[in-house]
């Protein structure tokens, strides 16, 4: 019933607005993803050039 | 308009949601701008003494990107209204609806932020000091204040644009020198020439618009006399780094030449100011003095990266 009623409640998006929404997920996963990888990157070189060479 | 106008009051109503593309996100950024920062700071990285390490030099090449970026975003949300009445700016994401102000005001914050604090962990706080002041001169001075107030709008917001290789060598290096100032005089001596070159075509719309650019402003000829006036002083300037000794005789070469072609076509632009012959010269200036900036810059980048290159694949000590 409760999912009944949220499911009522949903705004009903247009084929252009789910696709656009869609795309803009994707973008902002994709940027979010590729900036983790680039700071566990800075955070090695920086851990790195503190313990100088072995 | 593209951007849905329902509301999502009533259930199962049209939702008042966006239908922006990740692309026209991207449009706010200015890219063809941020390919030129990307370039000079480049440049300025590579000036840098010292061997910065890789990774860190392309966090910071892309925290300045970005940052240049976000300052492009702030300023197509404060000039929405001029965008929109002229032809060259009107299909850009805000005027034509795919994006609202709020969302544009939004973006660029963000990326100012984060850009500004990606390079003070990356790299250092001088870097950092200067991006930011580079977005608040440019979002904020330039485009608030500077730009429908005084002809000379662009001679001083082109410090915001020439701004890029001192950041960059602030962030290879934590400190300053003379050569990324010289880059950044190089830029800012061009830019007058190169966008009041523009500006002597496009006059009608930015008098349509109300902005005071040099040619609606001043009129045609005294902009020609200052277009003339800045790319005698741009040509010996493009040749310092050679001069100064970091760069090499070929860029010196170069810029000489480089710098012969803009005063030729500067020439032409001054004397031809009639009707279409007028716009023409004036449109060639444009293009030539966008060749020459890559020119230089791509020149000084190329023989500073093949060194290093050489270096990290085993050839040269």
């Amino acid at each position: 019933m409760n999912q009944q009623s949220q499911n009522q409640a949903a705004p009903m998006l247009t084929p252009e607005q789910a696709r656009s929404r869609r795309a803009r997920n994707l973008a902002i996963s994709l940027t979010i993803g590729a900036l983790a990888i680039l700071f566990y990157g800075i955070t090695l070189v920086k851990l790195g050039m503190r313990m100088g060479p072995m | 308009m593209s951007y849905a106008s329902e509301t999502a009051d009533a259930p199962g109503a049209m939702a008042r949601i966006s239908v922006a593309h990740p692309r026209d996100f991207y449009a706010l950024l200015k890219p063809r701008v941020m390919y030129l920062v990307i370039l000079t700071a480049l440049a300025g990285l590579l000036v840098a003494p010292g061997q910065l390490h890789p990774l860190l030099g392309f966090v910071s090449l892309l925290a300045i990107a970005v940052g240049a970026g976000a300052s492009g975003a702030l300023n197509m949300w404060y000039d929405a209204d001029i965008d929109a009445r002229m032809t060259r700016t009107s299909t850009r994401p805000v005027p034509a609806g795919k994006i609202t102000a709020g969302e544009t005001l939004a973006f660029g914050l963000i990326l100012s932020g984060f850009s500004v604090f990606t390079l003070g962990v990356v790299s250092n706080w001088l870097a950092a000091f200067l991006l930011a002041f580079t977005i608040v001169f440019y979002a904020v001075v330039y485009t608030m204040w500077l730009k429908r107030w005084t002809p000379q709008n662009i001679v001083i917001g082109g410090a915001a644009g020439a701004l890029p290789p001192v950041v960059a060598y602030a962030a290879a290096t934590g400190t300053m020198a003379i050569e990324p100032w010289i880059l950044f005089a190089i830029i800012f001596i061009w830019t007058p020439p190169h966008f009041w070159a523009l500006a002597l075509v496009k006059a009608a719309e930015y008098e349509r618009a109300g902005v005071p650019m040099m040619p609606n402003a001043k009129g045609p000829d005294r902009t020609r006399t200052e277009i003339l006036v800045y790319t005698l002083l741009l040509a010996p300037l493009g040749v310092a780094p050679w001069l100064m000794g970091f760069a090499s005789v070929v860029y010196g070469v170069v810029a000489i030449l480089g710098g012969g072609f803009m005063i030729a076509y500067a020439v032409n632009a001054y004397r031809v100011r009639e009707g279409a012959e007028g716009d023409k010269a004036a449109m060639k200036l444009f293009g030539v003095s966008i060749l020459y900036l890559f020119a230089l810059f791509g020149l000084l980048v190329i023989e500073r990266a093949i060194p290093i290159l050489a270096r990290m694949i085993g050839f040269g000590s």
